[in-house]
């Protein structure tokens, strides 16, 4: 299929993310660059195991965590993963404003979680006086939770631009594989996430 | 815009270039950019074994010894080997899958310039205040007592360059996952495509590990970090773990390549096919996968206890088995073969012994009851020059005459050719040869003079003597480039007159879209089997119709500039006032050509049937 075809419902491939050659390049490539991030990401996770006890006499991970707060962070995140896979759903079935919906509500999602992540960790500088530079602790900490905030932050610009750039014109086989990494790239901020809650805050209030 | 007509001239030429998406001129551009960073690497080399000749040298000071050690590995790794290689690649592998370009022709082109610009930065720190001083390694306790801003061009440079080379290493995966022409299967890929598949996927998983560990070094030295200070709870232990485990590999991302370079070399010149093709294969993703099981082999003697030690241990001698299976298959393919000893395959039979050499040494290193003794001698040094200059750089010239008329158009000359072998030959065992007997008398490494009288004075002048020698085969070969651009006479689709692989069925050099059909592929050595059939041209698997193409585009050299300036804000943000802004604005540059990049639409352009049908110098003849 031509990347320039004008489709409608009916002549919608079933796999419009797979369906041209740059769509196919762009499919796999993004999925072997998930691969880098994921060690990418091992890297600063092994390296905050190292260093999760290293207070330098600061407050521990015991003091800081409140559950309250990352539990609600947690779901609006998971929330964000599910609404994406709607997005996708609606865009298998050419349905492009229902799409713009659900990517819209993910967005919205994504926005809370980061709010309340730049909320945590102001609360923690003022409150505990725990930054990046006072201790190996907090450099592990903001170094690894940022990395994770920066990506959701680039994903929330990637998904707003997408979502703008094509608001009047529509689904096509040039877009379709755009929208599609974009959310496979939301799912696998949403799964460093899990990670992030159960490594940091459930081990680092418990163990 | 059909670009069958392009302007000529000088500036023509230049803005071609910074815009080009084409593989096969990225090639060149990281052919002549590797070729003046191995260049450079090379004089600093040179400087160190001035200083080293006679001992209490006062030729350069310690702390400048230290700068030039530094530079020139950091320099030869990362700034010559690989965008060396990656020349070969952008130049080969297209065209040995049977495919019109890259997956990415736009990330390409992103990748060579982000790699570009990260390396100017570095030996830009040359000229503001002094280079790294830390080692290539740069190992953190060493790295954060680095006075002034040396380290920090380290540290900024690789992970821009860093970037690069990871783009390209996805961009040759997906290349040859998804852009195989029919029927080349991945049992039917020539092996220097193999390697590089495999070594991009090392790349993959090797280079992010490293961006982090810089970056980590990056927030203890600019940032305030504490991530290696001991006295705030850090770790400096860490960092030479992330550091190996992306550097081990890194060996492998280097030396696969090469075996792929002399296994396209060797059947070419016997005139018989691969011995042992498929265990060639199988030996090659093993040696990949067990890269990255051996990274604290480098840290035997950091005090990781006899389990760990042990482990590592077997697992390095365990890479002995798939590397000795390629040697034994690259003999078997010359047993019996009609041999031509080009220039190429001079390189190729000369690296046999001495990879097996750096092999050998590297299986003594890998007993880590010794290994407390050889640590941080010269042995070492002698060991990984000749697996480094012994495999890669071996390779890379034997590349450069194999490959010279494909990607230019002209043969270089056999004769200065055989020169710059001979040579370099010599000059390589002479230098390297007797470092091993150095270090076992307990010469250490990494240090800028000796005293006389302790048996070092006439091992470290052979050595000099042996350095200066490449030095002048390497000004060979500049010659045989210049002698060959002026004079040299064009040459047909397959100059060597034995080639078995696809690119060697195009013309010399190749049109810009490579194949105007797209051939079919029907076995290994695709246009040898068509050869021996006694056909001129290949298969094609597809009728003429017209060609669709990527647009060019200066958007990766304006977002590599973009970083290249927020590098140096970044840097100076303590020091002075305009450092943050200054990052800020290099920044929204990338950012924002990032930003119009995704906007923009770019659907590229057609090359029509009638132009293709006018323009006979390449493709498919069937």
């Amino acid at each position: 299929m031509h990347v320039e075809e004008k489709l409608t419902a009916e002549t919608f491939p079933e796999q419009p993310e797979k369906a041209t050659l740059e769509g196919k390049n762009k499919f796999i490539g993004f999925w072997v660059f998930l691969g880098g991030e994921t060690v990418l990401f091992a890297t600063l996770f092994a390296t905050f195991l190292a260093l999760r006890d290293s207070t330098a006499g600061g407050a521990s991970t015991q003091e800081l965590f409140d559950i309250k707060l990352v539990f609600v962070a947690t779901m609006l995140l998971l929330t964000s993963s599910l609404t994406s896979v709607y997005a996708i759903y609606h865009m298998k079935n050419f349905q492009f404003g229902k799409m713009q919906f659900w990517f819209g509500v993910t967005v919205l999602l994504g926005l809370a979680f980061l709010i309340l992540e730049i909320y945590e960790f102001n609360h923690y500088m003022h409150e505990f006086e725990f930054k990046l530079t006072s201790s190996a602790l907090g450099s592990a900490f903001y170094t690894l939770v940022g990395t994770h905030g920066a990506h959701v932050a680039f994903g929330l610009l990637w998904i707003t631009t997408l979502m703008i750039r094509n608001a009047k014109r529509g689904l096509n086989l040039y877009n379709a594989p755009k929208y599609y990494v974009a959310s496979l790239y939301w799912h696998f901020i949403d799964v460093v996430w899990v990670f992030i809650f159960t490594v940091v805050y459930l081990m680092g209030m418990v163990g | 815009m059909s670009t069958l007509a392009r302007k000529k001239g000088f500036w023509p030429t230049v803005w071609d270039y910074l815009t080009t998406v084409d593989h096969k001129k990225i090639a060149i551009l990281y052919l002549i950019a590797g070729g003046l960073f191995f260049v450079i690497g090379g004089i600093e080399a040179l400087l160190m074994r001035i200083q080293l000749a006679i001992p209490e040298n006062d030729f350069v000071s310690a702390g400048t010894f230290n700068e030039l050690m530094t530079m020139h590995g950091t320099t030869m790794i990362f700034l010559a080997a690989t965008p060396l290689l990656f020349a070969y690649m952008n130049a080969v592998v297209p065209l040995q899958i049977g495919a019109r370009d890259v997956a990415f022709p736009f990330l390409n082109s992103l990748g060579f310039w982000l790699f570009f610009f990260g390396g100017v930065f570095l030996n830009l720190s040359w000229f503001l205040g002094g280079a790294p001083d830390a080692g290539w390694t740069a190992y953190a306790s060493v790295a954060l007592n680095s006075p002034g801003h040396g380290v920090d061009f380290y540290i900024l440079g690789l992970q821009i360059s860093g970037l690069g080379t990871l783009i390209s290493g996805i961009n040759f995966l997906v290349t040859i996952i998804n852009m195989r022409a029919p029927g080349m299967t991945y049992m039917r890929m020539p092996l220097f495509t193999w390697t590089t598949f495999v070594a991009s996927g090392l790349i993959l998983f090797a280079f992010p590990p490293l961006t982090v560990g810089i970056a980590l070094l990056m927030f203890d030295r600019l940032f305030g970090g504490n991530f290696f200070n001991p006295a705030l709870g850090g770790n400096t232990i860490i960092y030479e773990h992330i550091f190996w485990i992306f550097g081990h590999p890194e060996v492998y991302i280097l030396v696969l390549p090469a075996f792929g370079i002399f296994s396209e070399i060797i059947p070419t010149f016997a005139r018989k096919r691969l011995f042992g093709y498929t265990s060639m294969v199988f030996a090659t993703v093993l040696i990949g996968f067990l890269g990255f099981m051996v990274w604290a082999h480098h840290m035997f003697t950091t005090g990781l206890g006899p389990i760990a030690n042990a482990i590592f241990a077997v697992a390095t001698m365990t890479i002995g088995v798939p590397t000795g299976i390629k040697v034994f298959n690259w003999l078997f393919t010359m047993w019996g073969g009609s041999i031509r000893f080009t220039t190429p395959m001079l390189y190729a039979v000369g690296f046999i012994p001495s990879f097996v050499m750096g092999g050998v040494t590297g299986v003594m290193l890998a007993a880590a009851p010794a290994d407390y003794q050889y640590h941080d001698t010269y042995f070492v040094v002698a060991h990984f020059h000749y697996v480094i200059v012994g495999g890669v750089v071996f390779a890379i010239l034997a590349a450069a005459h194999y490959w010279w008329p494909k990607m230019f158009g002209k043969m270089l000359n056999e004769t200065l050719g055989k020169i710059t072998f001979v040579l370099f030959f010599i000059g390589f065992h002479l230098t390297f040869f007797i470092q091993h007997f150095l270090g076992l008398m307990g010469m250490p490494r990494r240090v800028f003079t000796f005293l006389s009288g302790q048996g070092f004075d006439t091992g470290n002048l052979i050595s000099t003597i042996g350095a200066v020698l490449m030095g002048i085969a390497v000004v060979v070969l500049l010659i045989n480039v210049v002698v060959t651009s002026v004079k040299g006479e064009k040459v047909g689709a397959d100059p060597w007159e034995d080639g078995r692989s696809l690119e060697w069925a195009v013309a010399s050099p190749p049109p810009e879209y490579n194949f105007k059909q797209t051939p079919l592929v029907r076995g290994l050595d695709p246009l040898w089997i068509e050869k021996m059939e006694g056909k001129k041209g290949l298969t094609p698997a597809e009728p003429l119709s017209d060609i669709h193409m990527p647009n060019s585009s200066i958007l990766p050299f304006i977002i590599s500039i973009g970083l290249f300036i927020a590098a140096f804000g970044l840097m100076y943000h303590n020091d002075y006032s305009w450092g943050v802004p200054v990052a800020i604005i290099g920044f929204i540059i990338t950012f924002g050509t990032m930003f119009l990049r995704s906007i923009i639409d770019d659907h590229g352009y057609h090359i029509h049937k009638e132009d293709l049908l006018k323009d006979d110098n390449g493709g498919v003849q069937a």
